[in-house]
């Protein structure tokens, strides 16, 4: 048991579960957001206060972190066995028809981690008190970040790389769970198009409208 | 027409190699890509030095001897086709020809564009067979089988055993070889019986071996001469996950 | 002729086999783990024989030239296989099947062995499917057959056009499953160099590691060879390029008779010679004959390309020539048809050694989606070659060798004339006579291997129980291995200026102008002539690169090539010999007045059989004389 338990399969499955549970998770985070867009900060605030401290939200975070955690640590595992599978290289440029971004999800992944560790500084870590801020007021603080332009340019970047790593995994998550289907698996590349679209399209919206049209 | 080649030299297993420059001069359009490696090589030999080593046999694309990586493709640049299939008419005149060896860990080059697959038999020495002995078969049409699924497995058998997919993949992951083995077994019944052993013994070969993960890019499916496609791979992880 | 002995059990036909079966010795289980068996080739035969002696309990070897057993050529076989099994009650039966085989050989074969290929040909669909080999199937869920190669009946399994592969794969699993048991261990990429024997029978191999370069000793209580044929001999064939007599030919010298070198089968239509440097001949499946229309222009050097050719100027030979049959004529008709118009001048292309196979017609006919559906793989195949595409021009065919029904003489067990030493598949000499029929030499191959051999083979080793583990450090093997290093060495150390490849090519060229579709007693001797030339030549001037010790393919096909230079003028000499035309073999001196095969039944029907008499001397012919107690010698007859 424990080497199926351990195999290849089973890894990017575990990997592929835990990246769907984050695909459910960004429409929340995003609904909450778009409440940055109000001129009055209360919505925000209550709302990011409910997330704060519903005991149902409390467990769901600890699974998210669950998840954040193997996925990233399950992507970077693999990511490595896949670099020692081919210790000599080509010289000549893969020229294989994939999509472009497919071939560079563990970069994508570790930009968004990046923004990930910046993000829980300036909202995460406050909140839970390593780091000093106001946990009752993330409207302010995220109205403050966004008039610093090289955040927005970060900000921005980030979610479009995100954009593109969650093209690819939406699609890839549900072929590496066997879900391959003649008329269900276009539908799926086409939903996977929709959703890496709008959600990083609605997380942009916040700074654009904040830097230039207020 | 006029060609630049570009070589990879390796001696054995135990040397380095090295890629080196080769000038050919008169290549038909009207010939294949091994043939003008022949042409070389008799060149070579006459010279008095040691030709360029390649596996090749049925030179019709059915065998899987051959397969190098000619510039950026394994097989080269034609889709669906085996490199004794490339003709030299999809190459330009003054055209400069990168040809290095399938590169993969488990994989590894024992002479010039030589490579040693022998991990492929020990897969399917693992598991990819059907335990019946000779003699013991049913009447063959006492297994009904339907005709999609008969189809479908005969559109996975095909597989070649080139490691086109192997070579194309950025992780040297050999998952549409094995997927392409277990789905023609999946989709029959004859094969069922055995199925889940079968999935996790070649799983775990597959591992041990040292190929890499599949991240589901989809380089083996555009580069495999057989076209075998990604369906497999979802298939065997099916095939997996019910053999828990 | 004494020493000739065919071992054809007593009984009617039909029973043959069974009384064999009944009758002869086994070996007990315990005594098979102490027995030996070597086998050489991992094709349908080899490797099926393999998997089955495995199963049995022996301890089997089995070598093959290639990286993998996977890729021996039974893989590139395309049609079908075929089986008596009766599924379309087309009145089909093991006679028949029989019937046809032993006709279309031109009753050169010997009858009970033809027999007994056609009784087992439907365990070994039975066995196939069971592997799960993918053949074609019909809604129901049964299996589907075509009629192929001109029969009346339809009794061919298929997998589109990759039965070959489809069967060699299932064969691969089975040898695979037989791997891991531990029963058979496999050595790949090694090359049988010569045969050794121990007090007259067959006791091992010397073999060179093609990897490392280094020669290996293998010891065994009986060897099998199964190393398909002979056919690159003509350079330009359907074969890997590979493929060799090598270790066929070694028996040969080590005293296995070789049975009917000069019958070899020409495929009617292969894609043509398109430049010099061409290594291979691809094969376009026989069943495009169903639909194409085979013909040339009426006016000699036509070079118009051919949709210019008006209908009243095209000449459909065939149709015309044989009505009945038309464009469905057996391989050896249909071929030396094609030859006869090229060589008058009415051949198309560049090279004018080419014919039209136009489905212009059908395609007005059936629509070009129906012709798609039957051949569109094969029309693919045929534009990524040639770069014509076939719905819109016609394709351009000509023959290529093909199919050696000779090989090495074996009995009805299947042993040569050296004790312990099997033949099976392509390599031996026993179904196809003079002529194969379409779709049944996977079924010899895989009947051989499986079901046969694996019980003729204890009716030896029974004998041979108490014989202990082969031991290598015998001064035989010391001996063989010896003579092995020196012929290598002598390849080395010629130092010449040409390759081994450009001596195969024009040996090639000799032996396709005048020992090919055609042959005549003028052209014959210049072939034995011209041969011994280049075959001097060959020794002289032969350059080899590298050294012993390493990968060295030119040291492989050196080698290969002094083999065909002595296989060819046996090929040649065994063709004068036969003063008849038969099957394959068309000799002009012996023709119908309207240009067809005219067999001489009084004379010549036997198997001839050569031994080697030593270097240089000629070699003795034996003749197994063929008695027909079923059948009745026929005229074939295509009108």
């Amino acid at each position: 048991m424990s080497k199926i338990l351990f195999s290849s399969i089973t890894k990017k499955f575990v990997m592929a579960l835990a990246g769907l549970f984050l695909l459910t998770f960004l429409p929340v985070h995003l609904f909450i957001n778009l409440m940055l867009l109000k001129s009055e900060s209360e919505p925000f605030n209550t709302a990011a206060h409910f997330m704060a401290t519903f005991p149902l939200i409390k467990i769901m975070e600890i699974v998210l972190f669950g998840a954040i955690i193997i996925h990233i640590s399950w992507g970077i595992f693999l990511q490595i066995q896949n670099w020692f599978a081919r210790p000599v290289g080509y010289v000549s440029r893969n020229k294989s028809e994939v999509s472009f971004f497919s071939k560079f999800m563990i970069w994508t992944g570790a930009i968004i981690l990046t923004f990930l560790i910046i993000h829980w500084f300036n909202f995460y870590f406050v909140k839970i008190g390593l780091v000093k801020g106001n946990p009752e007021d993330f409207y302010g603080m995220a109205h403050s970040l966004f008039k610093i332009p090289v955040y927005n340019i970060i900000y921005l970047t980030c979610f479009a790389l995100l954009g593109f790593h969650l093209f690819h995994a939406f699609y890839s998550a549900f072929q590496t769970l066997g879900l391959n289907h003649r008329i269900w698996s276009p539908v799926i590349k086409i939903v996977a198009l929709v959703y890496a679209i709008l959600i990083p399209a609605g997380f942009a919206i916040i700074p654009i409208t904040l830097w230039f049209f207020r | 027409m006029k060609l630049t080649l570009k070589i990879w030299r390796q001696k054995n297993a135990g040397t380095k190699g090295s890629f080196k420059t080769y000038q050919m001069d008169d290549v038909s359009p009207k010939m294949a890509f091994l043939e003008m490696l022949d042409a070389l090589n008799k060149k070579l030999v006459e010279e008095g030095s040691d030709p360029v080593a390649f596996d090749h046999d049925c030179r019709e694309g059915i065998c899987g001897s051959c397969g190098m990586y000619i510039n950026g493709h394994p097989h080269g640049p034609v889709p669906a086709i085996t490199t004794c299939h490339l003709s030299m008419r999809y190459f330009k005149d003054g055209e400069t020809v990168w040809i290095e060896p399938w590169r993969a860990k488990p994989f590894p080059v024992i002479k010039d564009l030589i490579v040693d697959r022998s991990a492929f038999d020990k897969i399917q020495i693992a598991g990819g067979f059907i335990s019946v002995n000779t003699g013991a078969a049913p009447e063959a049409n006492s297994i009904l089988v339907q005709k999609r699924n008969s189809d479908e497995a005969f559109d996975s058998a095909i597989c070649v055993g080139c490691g086109a997919c192997v070579a194309a993949c950025k992780n040297a992951s050999a998952m549409l070889f094995v997927s392409a083995k277990i789905s023609q077994f999946a989709l029959l019944p004859q094969g069922r019986i055995e199925a889940k052993q079968r999935v996790r013994a070649m799983v775990d070969k597959m591992d041990e071996l040292g190929f890499g993960n599949c991240s589901n890019t989809g380089a083996c499916e555009a580069e495999c001469p057989k076209e075998i496609k990604l369906t497999n791979i979802a298939r065997l992880n099916r095939e997996f996950y019910k053999a828990f | 002729m004494g020493k000739l002995n065919s071992k054809i059990p007593d009984g009617p036909l039909s029973m043959k086999w069974t009384n064999y079966k009944n009758s002869v010795k086994l070996v007990n289980p315990a005594n098979k783990k102490k027995l030996e068996i070597i086998v050489i080739g991992t094709g349908l035969s080899g490797a099926g024989a393999a998997s089955a002696l495995g199963e049995l309990g022996y301890i089997v070897k089995t070598f093959c030239y290639q990286d993998s057993p996977r890729r021996a050529h039974s893989v590139a076989a395309q049609g079908g296989i075929n089986a008596a099994k009766n599924y379309q009650s087309d009145g089909d039966s093991t006679y028949r099947l029989f019937y046809d085989m032993i006709k279309g050989g031109d009753f050169r074969a010997r009858e009970a062995n033809v027999y007994r290929a056609a009784e087992v040909s439907n365990q070994v669909i039975d066995h196939y499917t069971a592997l799960g080999v993918p053949f074609a199937r019909d809604y129901g869920g049964t299996l589907d057959t075509r009629s192929f190669g001109g029969v009346q009946v339809s009794r061919t399994f298929y997998s589109k056009g990759q039965t070959g592969q489809q069967c060699l794969l299932g064969v691969y699993s089975s040898l695979n499953r037989q791997i891991k048991k531990g029963n058979v261990t496999m050595y790949p990429r090694r090359e049988m160099l010569d045969l050794v024997l121990i007090d007259g029978k067959a006791r091992g191999i010397i073999a060179r590691n093609l990897v490392t370069g280094e020669i290996e000793r293998h010891g065994a209580h009986a060897v099998v060879l199964a190393t398909g044929g002979y056919g690159t001999i003509y350079f330009l064939s359907t074969l890997a390029v590979n493929s060799n007599a090598s270790a066929a030919w070694k028996a040969h010298k080590k005293g296995a008779f070789f049975a009917n070198p000069s019958f070899v089968q020409i495929h009617p239509t292969s894609v043509p010679q398109l430049n010099e440097f061409q290594s291979k001949l691809t094969l376009m499946s026989e069943s495009l004959r169903n639909d194409g229309r085979i013909w040339v222009p009426k006016q000699k050097g036509d070079k118009r390309p051919g949709n210019d050719i008006p209908e009243e100027e095209r000449d459909y030979y065939l149709e015309r020539r044989y009505p009945a049959f038309g464009n469905l004529v057996p391989r050896d008709v249909a071929s030396r048809a094609a030859k006869e118009r090229c060589d008058a001048g009415y051949g198309v292309g560049e090279t004018g050694l080419a014919v039209n196979l136009d489905f212009r017609d059908a395609i007005k006919k059936q629509g070009k989606k129906a012709i798609e559906n039957k051949y569109g793989n094969l029309f693919e195949m045929y534009k990524t070659i040639t770069g014509i595409d076939s719905y819109e021009e016609p394709m351009r065919i000509y023959p290529a060798g093909h199919y050696t029904m000779g090989g090495l003489w074996v009995d009805y067990e299947l042993m040569t004339t050296i004790p312990g030493l099997y033949a099976i598949g392509e390599a031996n000499f026993s179904d196809h006579g003079a002529n194969r029929l379409g779709a049944s030499s996977l079924m010899q191959a895989s009947g051989d291997g499986y079901f046969i051999l694996p019980n003729t083979i204890n009716n030896y080793l029974a004998d041979e129980i108490r014989v202990p583990k082969i031991s290598t450090d015998k001064p035989e093997f010391e001996e063989t291995e010896k003579a092995v290093i020196e012929r290598l060495n002598k390849f080395l150390s010629i130092n010449g200026k040409q390759t081994a490849s450009s001596f195969h090519k024009r040996l090639g060229k000799i032996m396709w102008d005048y020992c090919g579709m055609v042959r005549n007693e003028e052209g014959l001797k210049r072939a034995l002539v011209l041969i011994n030339e280049l075959k001097d030549e060959f020794w002289k001037d032969l350059k080899v690169t590298g050294a012993v010790s390493e990968i060295n393919q030119e040291l492989e096909k050196a080698g290969r090539v002094a083999d065909y230079f002595e296989l060819a003028e046996l090929l040649v000499n065994d063709a004068l010999n036969r003063k008849e035309s038969c099957g394959a073999h068309f000799r002009e001196e012996y023709q119908t007045p309207d240009g067809e095969a005219l067999r001489n039944d009084e004379e010549f029907a036997y198997v001839a059989a050569w031994e080697y008499a030593g270097e240089g001397k000629p070699q003795i012919l034996h003749k197994e004389e063929l008695k027909f107690e079923e059948v009745e010698m026929k005229v074939r007859s295509y009108k």
